[in-house]
């Protein structure tokens, strides 16, 4: 009993490492092998960088293990860097594991330098370590560790191999270390030591910032014109603006002698280092350069070939899609059926009534409607993670980085375009969420702004609809123009908004090609399992919360009893006077959908779409146009089926709505013209409220509300023009 | 006779002679190992000449041509 409670008390030992390395270094394969399923993903405050945190037991030690962010360098050019920088200096984890591809040492261990630079304490993981073999490359893992001075772990993340001993030897050096470690100092040649002297003595005797960075290392940031570190220490006192002197003054003798800024010699100091310990036969080459096989750039010069490359691409992009669809139509089904069962179940176990009305026609069918894209989009974002992890994404993106730069674009906007509907029929909450990928911030938030302008699959309907009403001879023709419009409006809209209010410099594309690689099904599954959830969640509270919104705005207020006696004693006639059973059944339909339309143009919905008409005519749009469309702005799915009750049809099922267009084509108050503003209406308003939220997510919510109010308003003065110009010239 | 990187062609290798671009142009081509002494191959040009591929410390690298004017190089006659 005695030692029951004692081992309670008995704190067991924690340590917080970081697994840090660049990009494609089979970071995050090795998280997700180590971690498996226990992990949490978040954001870092106020940014879009994902923040993945996982703790696992080594050996009785709590371990808290962070995957931050993949980056080539510590210093503060891109989000990525920065999140990376501050949270080895604020969070001080106890051990930094650096994850280096054994078959491109050289590159990576530019990073690994800078971290011990820093002074935290480093464990590298050789990582790839069966690609290197492969390649007949052997390395000297005891003498690159005595160089370097931190333990060396071989690994192979897609295995897991290594993983184990990995995580022990950095426990055990979390034991060990102090973290007060020294850092490593360079020798970046005799000048430049000489003022990094000088200016790490200023920094040492004046305490300056030296509580969170090495004094040596800060000297170093001022002489790399680390925007960061010298905002910070501006804020510091006045001996930056002394620091800043002695910069400014070696910069120009750099400058003037070799021809160079300090930064580009540092790196070059750092290179050469690298270099040095290399060759000392750390790396050996068992096969000539001839013999070895380097199965990438074969690869490559098929897949990326000048010819070949974009033939391939739009199959490639092209089967995608057709997947998606096609094996995404089976488990939609099955939704469908389930939800439609739920939904007669609580039809028949709640009483008619108002309650019946909000949980059958608010909450399921909205929810419903909304769960109901999630298998497709599950499968669209495994599509998607197969074609980043296997390496291909970077080779749409350098395939079409030129055109997309036209329009203040880059190479990775392609994606998020394609997705959003770009080959019609896509969901512009998956390409929303896939502009994470782009580490532009200028290029991502055009690209965020445009991208719902695709003809998404819920937009589909609609347009199938008025094409059936309309220009049923032209079907074709016109949905493969709706798509041109869209990419031309997303495009122009983008050279617009990057010439506007996101005005600013092209970001570089020194872009890496990643060696292709298979990806593992587990990465994969996770990558997809995190998307999809954080749809079903959106789909569970912002969407629950605006279906019974509608569902109210279209329900009251009710018809006054008058009314409603009225439709119950038209109703009653018929019963009495018709005979014929399916003749007596038609008719009470066809009064029961008037009581619908009549119901719906004395609702809020209702009242709303009639004073919107006075404007909207301007767009040919009467009442229950608008009522269809404010209620796309929930989600387009929405569109036809208000359509529906407004036409006093009854419920319309989006697939089937034939006998819809048929009765829009025999209204009067439409025409083609009428039709044409819609269809480019629907294309181009706002988007819909998961959307809209996803970019708020993505961005902030000024410009989620920004792209709602720009996009309805391009979308309305659009149709306007169709109309009137349309109306005036031809009839 | 060192020239700009862009007027390399594709199957041709160069020696990195110098990077001339500062900022953070500079700062990636730094990060991304292009030091003086490197040695680099053209691999191939995307569909519409640009961006550029090119092999370089046993990995694919590209840039666009106008960010590949900053390097200097050297060609390597084989």
């Amino acid at each position: 009993m005695n030692t029951a409670v004692k081992w309670k008390i008995k704190e067991s030992p924690t340590a917080t490492i970081a697994l840090a390395g660049n990009p494609n270094s089979g970071k995050t394969t090795l998280f997700n092998a180590i971690t498996g399923a226990r992990q949490h993903v978040g954001n870092y405050p106020g940014i879009t960088v994902e923040r993945k945190e996982g703790t696992i037991d080594i050996k009785g030690t709590k371990v808290k293990l962070i995957d931050l962010p993949g980056t080539y360098s510590l210093s503060a050019y891109s989000q990525e860097e920065l999140v990376a920088r501050n949270f080895l200096v604020n969070e001080k984890p106890d051990i930094v594991v650096d994850i280096v591809d054994a078959t491109m040492l050289e590159r990576h261990l530019y990073l690994a330098i800078q971290f011990l630079e820093l002074g935290v304490p480093v464990v590298l993981a050789l990582n790839m370590m069966d690609d290197a073999r492969k390649q007949g490359l052997r390395i000297d893992t005891e003498k690159l560790s005595k160089l370097l001075n931190c333990p060396v772990v071989e690994t192979v993340a897609r295995s897991g191999q290594g993983k184990k001993e990995l995580m022990e030897t950095a426990v055990q050096q979390a034991k060990e270390k102090n973290r007060e470690g020294a850092p490593l100092d360079i020798s970046y040649g005799a000048e430049l030591d000489l003022v990094l002297d000088e200016m790490t003595e200023i920094i040492q005797t004046d305490q300056f910032m030296t509580d969170r960075y090495p004094p040596r290392w800060i000297a170093l940031k001022y002489l790399e014109n680390d925007a960061e570190i010298v905002r910070h220490g501006r804020l510091n006192g006045k001996i930056s603006a002394k620091l800043e002197t002695i910069v400014d003054r070696t910069k120009e003798h750099c400058i003037k002698t070799l021809k160079v800024p300090p930064e580009a010699i540092i790196a070059d100091y750092r290179y050469g280092l690298i270099n040095s310990i290399l060759k000392q036969n750390i790396i050996i080459q068992e096969k000539t350069r001839q013999e070895r096989i380097d199965f990438t750039t074969k690869l490559d010069s098929i897949l990326v070939n000048r010819y070949l490359g974009p033939i391939l691409m739009i199959a490639v992009l092209y089967a995608m899609f057709q997947i998606t669809f096609t094996v995404g139509e089976v488990p939609m089904n099955w939704l469908g059926s389930l939800f439609g069962w739920i939904s007669a179940t609580a039809t028949l176990l709640i009483p008619e009534g108002l309650l019946q009305s909000l949980v059958v026609s608010g909450i399921i069918d909205g929810v419903g409607g909304v769960m109901g894209f999630v298998p497709l989009i599950a499968i669209m974002f495994m599509m998607i993670s197969f074609l980043e992890d296997s390496g291909y994404m970077a080779r749409v993106a350098y395939m079409l980085d030129r055109v997309l730069r036209i329009f203040g674009l880059h190479g990775y906007s392609a994606m998020p375009f394609i997705i959003s509907g770009g080959i019609a029929g896509g969901c512009a909450v998956p390409g929303v969420m896939a502009t994470r990928t782009l580490r532009s911030p200028k290029e991502k938030l055009a690209t965020l702004l445009t991208a719902p302008f695709m003809p998404c699959g819920a937009k589909l309907p609609v347009f199938l609809l008025l094409i059936a009403a309309f220009f049923t001879e032209y079907k074709a023709q016109m949905m493969f123009s709706i798509t041109l419009l869209a990419w031309i409006m997303a495009l122009l809209v983008a050279k617009l908004v990057r010439s506007t209010v996101i005005r600013g410099e092209s970001t570089p594309f020194i872009m890496e090609l990643p060696p292709y690689r298979l990806p593992t099904l587990r990465g994969v599954f996770i990558h997809t399992w995190e998307r999809t959830w954080q749809y079903i969640k959106k789909a569970g509270t912002v969407i629950l919360a605006v279906s019974i919104l509608l569902w109210a705005a279209m329900t009251f207020p009710s018809l006054p009893e008058q009314q409603v006696n009225q439709f119950e004693t038209e109703r009653l006639a018929v019963l009495s006077t018709i005979q014929e059973s399916a003749k007596r059944h038609q008719a009470i339909i066809e009064i029961n959908n008037r009581e619908g339309q009549t119901a719906l143009r004395y609702s809020l919905a209702g009242k709303i779409g009639t004073s919107l008409e006075p404007l909207s005519q301007w767009a040919g749009f009467d009442w229950r146009t608008n009522i269809a469309l404010v209620g796309g702005f929930a989600a387009k799915e929405v569109i036809v089926s208000t359509f529906g009750t407004a036409y006093s049809l009854g419920d319309v099922d989006p697939d089937a709505a034939a006998t819809l267009s048929s009765r829009i084509a025999a209204d009067p108050s439409w025409n083609k013209f009428t039709a044409l503003a819609m269809i480019v209406f629907v294309l181009l308003y706002a988007p819909c409220v998961v959307t809209v939220v996803a970019i708020a997510k993505e961005s902030t919510w000024s410009w989620a509300i920004f792209a709602t109010v720009f996009n309805t308003v391009l979308g309305f003065g659009m149709a306007v023009a169709i109309y009137q110009i349309g109306t005036k010239l031809f009839s | 006779m060192p020239e700009s990187l862009r007027r390399i062609v594709s199957g041709e290798t160069a020696i990195v002679t110098a990077v001339t671009a500062s900022g953070e142009i500079g700062r990636r081509l730094r990060d991304m190992g292009l030091s003086p002494g490197t040695e680099i191959k053209i691999l191939g040009r995307a569909p519409l000449k640009d961006p550029v591929s090119i092999r370089l410390k046993n990995y694919t690298l590209t840039l666009r041509n106008n960010e590949a004017d900053f390097i200097m190089v050297e060609r390597v006659v084989a």
